[in-house]
């Protein structure tokens, strides 16, 4: 065989296991039709004995130590409780978009009776998964679409975002904090703005130069994005991004820095103020009782302060004890309801008073933010 | 002078670009010698966990080098296995080595009870020079504000291009690449030499690995790269299989993936470009850049090697 043979005949092999590949997507959504016939809406608990299986699909590594990590910590506090009567299926990196309409149909196909997403962008896959899989129950985090089989969560983390701006306003001395965010969606807009109204608080000179990445986890990127924001003159950085990588810029440039997700002090010991922090277990461990009970209802789901899915995180050594007094008198108020975070109306970006509006669908920013609320 | 923009701009592209010099002079070795190795981010990732892991558990940053070096070299030899003696097809050995390297480099982060991942590292590369030689004006920050491996990442583009262009050795590599039948008719071992710079290309892009791992984040994460080692690859077309604009190509794009951000802190009218088209920038820049060198008569001067990607058969035709 001659070499141009040889690499036609290569060239060929790759192209007919890709048509392979795709002709099996297609099979297997034939398959999904053909289950789905016939079946009624109600969700069927599992056969006593057997163990419950659940999925959690994540769109960055759960060793990320900050968004997948919080909720593969939920994961491990159902495996806790109910031991053997669980099994936990965990897929990570998974992309969001269309395609992984075909990872919830596998996972469903494959007996997991309760499936989390915990992405904005599993939204309209999960919704049409939910559909062709009506027996198996669909949780989505942070977005807003529910459907007979399919359950919405999320919580107010715009109240602890708020007391961590409050951290970050004491902190600052050039009064620019930047802000590394990843997508500009109603989730993170909520989180800017409560951040910047915090900070506000105890600083009302303080501005917020936010940056977009365009992705939830990609650590070079994150971290460049911190550095320009510290070279444009910020020496608080904050961030809605997975990674820590924007705390270690920080850290590196003598700058403050307020995390998202989790308790991540190792990573800028004296960078670190505080954080947003999420606390999935308990809320995860109800959901899947309720599918063993066959209680379980879909509905929109907001968890707060008040009930623990939303939490502070620890403060730095940096952040002086009139400061914390301060931020603990606020988490209070917010925590028995006589302090809410968005005043109505509230002060745009442009300066003009509006109506607040419905915060699940929040599309400007504050004024005091710096950049681009469409990114 | 030193504190603004353009010059900060200018180090962070500096710092950005020093990985994809270590993989793409390495890849340029690899290609010179007639093999192409599409694995680099496999290699990229294998050296910054190994890196990683050898720097967090003896605290030496020496040592994690040494690592990164030995473990990009060793994911290398497998490619040179398949493609110099087995002699298969190099664009499909190159691919199943970067899914492998990435999938391996991820397994090796997690195994064991205390894993790596999720752990910052022990120890950091930090800035060489401190005090009046970093505050002189201009030079100052471009020439003494780095790490040592930056200085490092010089030496080897040096080095690289002495060895290529002015040493005996680096003709008879040049002349494998071109036309190895030939080289072997003048005594040269193609197989061997094959071997030595496919193994080198793979310890340099380990090298590269471990600057992420090592200093631009310190950490090991799944995927603490990005895309740099299929940025890498197409540097290599960029820099025309020259290590000295292989070193400015990287650099570029370490300027390009720098300016989306710094775009955005200028304010209006900056400010209202889209992001997600600021994203695309380093990309658009990098394809841009590739049109612009590789078509018409410049495509005669770029200096692909003839034999690229084509097996050797000894005593054929």
């Amino acid at each position: 065989m001659t070499f141009k043979k040889f690499r036609l005949f290569a060239m060929l092999l790759v192209a007919f296991a890709l048509v392979a590949a795709a002709c099996g997507g297609d099979d297997s959504s034939t398959e999904t039709t053909v289950a789905s016939g016939g079946s009624d809406t109600t969700v069927v608990a599992p056969p006593a004995g057997e163990p419950l299986k659940v999925a959690f699909v994540h769109v960055g590594p759960v060793a990320d130590k900050g968004w997948s990590w919080a909720h593969d910590q939920g994961a491990q506090f159902i495996k806790g409780s109910l031991g053997d009567a669980v099994e936990i299926t965990t897929l990570e990196n998974i992309a969001e978009g269309s395609d992984a309409q075909r990872i919830f149909e596998d996972l469903a196909a494959k007996g997991n009776t309760l499936i989390f997403g915990t992405s904005f962008g599993y939204m309209d896959p999960m919704l049409a998964a939910a559909e062709n899989y009506p027996d198996t129950v669909f949780m989505h985090a942070t977005g807003y679409k529910t459907s007979d089989n399919m359950g919405n969560y999320f919580g107010a983390a715009e109240e602890a975002r708020y007391l961590s701006g409050m951290a970050a306003g004491a902190a600052t001395e050039t009064n620019l904090i930047g802000y590394v965010a990843a997508f500009p969606i109603a989730e993170v807009l909520r989180g800017i703005n409560a951040f910047t109204l915090g900070a506000q608080e105890v600083n009302p000179d303080v501005e917020v130069q936010v940056v977009w990445t365009s992705t939830w986890f990609d650590p070079p990127i994150e971290g460049t994005a911190a550095q320009s924001l510290l070279d444009a003159g910020a020496d608080v950085i904050a961030m809605h991004q997975d990674s820590a990588a924007p705390g270690q810029a920080a850290e590196t440039e003598g700058a403050g820095w307020v995390g998202y997700n989790t308790d991540m002090t190792e990573f800028a010991p004296t960078a670190w103020l505080t954080a947003a922090i999420w606390d999935w277990g308990p809320f995860y461990l109800e959901t899947a009782n309720q599918v063993i009970d066959g209680t379980w209802k879909s509905e929109a789901v907001y968890g707060t302060m008040a009930d623990g899915m939303v939490a502070l995180a620890p403060f730095g050594e940096s952040v002086d004890q009139a400061t914390q007094d301060v931020i603990l008198e606020r988490e209070a108020e917010i925590k028995d309801g006589s302090f809410s975070v968005f005043p109505d109306p509230i002060v745009n970006q442009d300066g003009e008073s509006q109506p607040l509006g419905d915060i699940q669908i929040m599309d400007y920013f504050v004024e005091g933010v710096i950049g681009s609320a469409t990114g | 002078m030193n504190d603004s923009l353009l010059m900060l701009t200018v180090v962070a592209a500096i710092g950005l670009g020093t990985p994809l010099i270590f993989a793409t002079i390495g890849e340029i070795i690899t290609e010179r010698s007639g093999i192409l190795n599409l694995g680099v981010q496999g290699m990229m990732l294998m050296g910054a966990v190994a890196g990683f892991w050898a720097t967090f558990t003896t605290g030496s940053l020496l040592l994690g080098v040494l690592a990164a070096v030995v473990a990009g070299a060793a994911l290398s030899s497998i490619h040179a296995f398949t493609s110099i003696t087995l002699r298969a097809n190099q664009i499909v050995s190159g691919l199943a080595l970067a899914i492998f390297g990435a999938g391996l480099a991820s397994f090796l982060g997690k195994i064991g009870n205390d894993p790596l991942v999720g752990n910052p590292s022990r120890e950091v590369f930090e800035p060489l020079f401190t005090g009046w030689l970093v505050d002189l004006p201009l030079v100052g920050p471009l020439l003494f504000g780095h790490d040592l491996l930056v200085y490092v990442s010089w030496l080897v583009a040096g080095i690289a291009s002495y060895y290529l262009f002015h040493t005996r050795m680096g003709l008879s590599l040049r002349a494998v690449g071109e036309d190895p039948a030939s080289a072997e008719a003048a005594g040269v071992n193609v197989s061997k030499v094959r071997y030595v710079h496919v193994l080198t290309g793979g310890a340099l892009a380990g090298l590269g690995g471990a600057y992420f791992s090592l200093a631009l984040v310190p950490t090991w994460q799944d995927d603490p790269i990005g895309a740099a080692g299929w940025i890498a690859i197409a540097l290599v077309i960029l820099s025309s299989w020259r290590p000295w604009r292989a070193v400015f190509a990287a650099y570029l794009f370490g300027a390009a993936s720098r300016v989306q951000f710094t775009l955005q802190t200028l304010g209006e009218p900056w400010s209202d470009i889209p992001s997600t088209l600021l994203s695309m920038l380093p990309f658009v820049l990098a394809i841009i850049a590739m049109i612009v060198l590789t078509s018409g008569k410049r495509a005669r001067y770029l200096g692909a090697p003839a034999a690229l990607a084509i097996p050797y058969f000894r005593e054929e035709r």
